[in-house]
């Protein structure tokens, strides 16, 4: 029965030229991926023992868990005030709007490195955000918060981007007939905009979640300690070499793609 | 009562310019114009949406030029309806009077009702991607009456629907207004529409309200060519005031003349119009109490079902109906004889 599918869809292929073309040049990305992963997971397979005993490690553990974690609080306060800033940008017309565009979107355009010595001159004790934080007790330098910051500076862009999108496709008009029907602007967003909008702020959480958990540059500079996973990653690979810090990568990217793949599922049953 | 002073409104490279309108309570007022004449933007400015550069707006008494459209108590349908995708056609309709917390077995009983009322309670469980225009229509009409608006705002609401729907939802509304005292203000760019619905029209053209009045002096006595051309009196002369002979005009249009009732003095150059379905046609000279006979050929001939639209050498259209084309038995390049009352001559200034 499988085969006869397969048979099937190679006979339209053949018909279907333009397709063809599409499906072959697409494949060649999908590969590079899948290669590239497929076999740093190829090669772990003959190292099991290893991987178990990297899955055992508190150290790995818990830095996978600071990333994780550090990205989580990170993407939440990008969408607090990023779906705010999104709204504006999508709905209204006003001075310097393309500078703001700008500049929300510089973090994507700058080297990590960069954006990690900038981070570290504001946060650091002496910082123009890091000393009046200091005075109640949070620091950033060498610390979880400094993490967050870092990963929040780099994520940003993906989730105003991508929110701001979403509320663009939400016709103005059903937000005045809502208004007309009684509802005030607040009541208006949260009834009639902000669902509508939903699958792409979503969209935005989880590629501003994601971008924050694969931060490394930024990270080691204002955050060497606690060490996240990026940075426990490359410093097991620097001291020991590709064979002990493949386990840890696997490790990270399987939890990472499990989570990416029930947010994803999550959304799509949302859909539905 | 509606009373629009002066009102003015820039919108990108648009100007809502110097509006100034009454409406009567429990009128239906008509707004008729073409396609980007600032019609969608007046009835925005009315419900409240955008706050006007200039000018005022009064609703029964009150100036609610700066009063939020939440508490204008003015319903609004858009043209394309602005259905809530994600709420079915019940939640839709409830959706103002559960803003308003209104206990929720009342809630379910009065949109039930408004659902038989409108005939749609069999589709109280789709959503709007589901439904057609006529019933996304009818879901929109019901959702603006829940709240016993004082002011239905209708934009354009039947222009995307077949001729069928279109008319029984015509009925509908019409039914709607003479059962409430609700005052309805409906836009359209459809001179038959308007013409069914209106109590009166107002005319806009290029952010302008050019000419207001009852159906009748909007489509016999507009007040100049552009407005002539747009309400379809297709037979529009030049010409001037060549004589003025106990009361009645001389209108020397080159090529003949023809007499009208015109206050204008002689010598004013002027624009003569004619409806086509005021000229009547015959193959002899007929004595009429009509005071314009002119002769002519027939240029063209074109059925319109029961109507037949004929073109003649003069320059002039007239409208038959099928059944007399057929007795008269027209021809093209035949010669007949046109003729019209001097009250069917409607003059402007030129």
């Amino acid at each position: 029965m499988y085969l006869k599918t397969i048979e099937n869809v190679m006979k339209k292929l053949k018909k279907d030229r333009f397709l063809l073309f599409f499906l072959f040049s697409g494949f060649f990305l999908v590969a590079f991926v899948f290669v590239t992963l497929g076999d740093m997971f190829y090669r772990q397979i003959g190292d099991i023992p290893a991987l178990i005993s990297a899955a055992k490690d508190s150290t790995i553990l818990t830095a996978i868990w600071i990333s994780i974690s550090a990205a989580s609080v990170s993407a939440l306060i990008a969408f607090i005030f990023g779906v705010p800033l999104a709204y504006i940008l999508a709905r209204k017309d006003f001075a310097f709007k393309s500078v703001i565009e700008g500049i929300i979107d510089i973090p994507i355009m700058i080297p990590h490195v960069v954006a990690g010595i900038a981070l570290y001159g504001v946060f650091m004790r002496s910082g123009i955000i890091g000393a009046p934080f200091g005075k109640i007790g949070v620091v950033f330098v060498d610390a979880f918060p400094g993490i967050v910051a870092a990963m929040l500076f780099m994520s940003l862009p993906y989730l105003v981007d991508t929110a701001r999108e979403g509320f663009k496709t939400v016709d103005p008009r059903l937000e005045n007939v809502s208004r007309s029907l009684g509802a005030s602007q607040w009541t208006t967003f949260r009834r009639i905009t902000f669902p509508l909008a939903l699958p792409s702020i979503f969209n935005g959480c989880i590629l501003c979640w994601a971008r924050g958990v694969s931060e490394f540059s930024a990270v080691l500079i204002i955050a060497y300690f606690p060490k996240s996973a990026p940075v426990m990653i490359y410093d097991l690979f620097t001291m020991y070499g590709l064979t002990s810090s493949r386990p840890a990568s696997i490790l990270l990217v399987s939890i990472c793609l499990v989570i990416f793949i029930i947010l994803r599922a999550s959304k799509h049953g949302e859909r539905r | 009562m509606i009373t629009i002073k002066n009102l003015q409104r820039k919108w990108k490279e648009f100007n809502l310019k110097d509006i100034n309108l009454t409406i009567e309570k429990g009128e239906y007022f008509v707004i008729l114009g073409p396609t980007a004449a600032g019609k969608t933007l007046l009835l925005e400015l009315i419900a409240g949406f955008y706050i006007p550069d200039a000018g005022e707006i009064w609703i029964h008494g009150d100036n609610v030029t700066t009063v939020t459209p939440e508490d204008r108590e003015v319903g609004f349908v858009y043209q394309d309806y602005a259905l809530f995708p994600h709420f079915t056609v019940k939640e839709n309709i409830e959706y103002g009077l559960k803003i308003k917390k209104i206990p929720k077995d009342k809630i379910n009983k009065e949109s039930q009702a408004m659902m038989d009322l409108l005939g749609i309670t069999y589709l109280r469980n789709r959503y709007p991607t589901t439904l057609s225009g006529g019933e996304k229509q009818k879901t929109a009409i019901g959702r603006s009456l829940m709240l016993n608006p004082h002011i239905l705002l209708l934009d354009e609401p039947l222009s995307a629907l077949d001729a069928r729907t279109k008319a029984g939802l015509q009925d509908e509304l019409k039914k709607i207004h003479n059962e409430s005292d609700i005052t309805i203000i409906h836009v359209t760019h459809d001179q038959t529409e308007a013409m069914i619905m209106a109590d009166r029209i107002g005319i806009m053209m290029r952010g302008e309200i050019v000419q207001t009045g009852t159906t009748l002096e909007i489509f016999n006595t507009p007040k100049n060519r552009m407005i002539a051309d747009f309400v379809g009196t297709e037979n529009v002369l030049e010409g001037h005031i060549s004589k003025k002979i106990d009361g009645l005009a001389i209108v020397d249009i080159g090529s003949s003349e023809i007499f009208a009732i015109s206050d204008l003095e002689t010598g004013s150059k002027v624009h003569a119009f004619i409806r086509p379905e005021d000229i009547i046609i015959s193959k002899e000279l007929q004595e009429t109490s009509a005071r314009n006979n002119l002769e002519t050929k027939i240029k063209k001939i074109i059925h319109l079902g029961a109507i037949v639209r004929i073109e003649l050498d003069n320059g002039l259209v007239a409208f038959t109906t099928k059944q007399s084309a057929e007795e008269l038995e027209l021809n093209i390049d035949e010669h007949i004889y046109v003729s019209f009352k001097t009250t069917a001559v409607h003059i402007v200034r030129r």
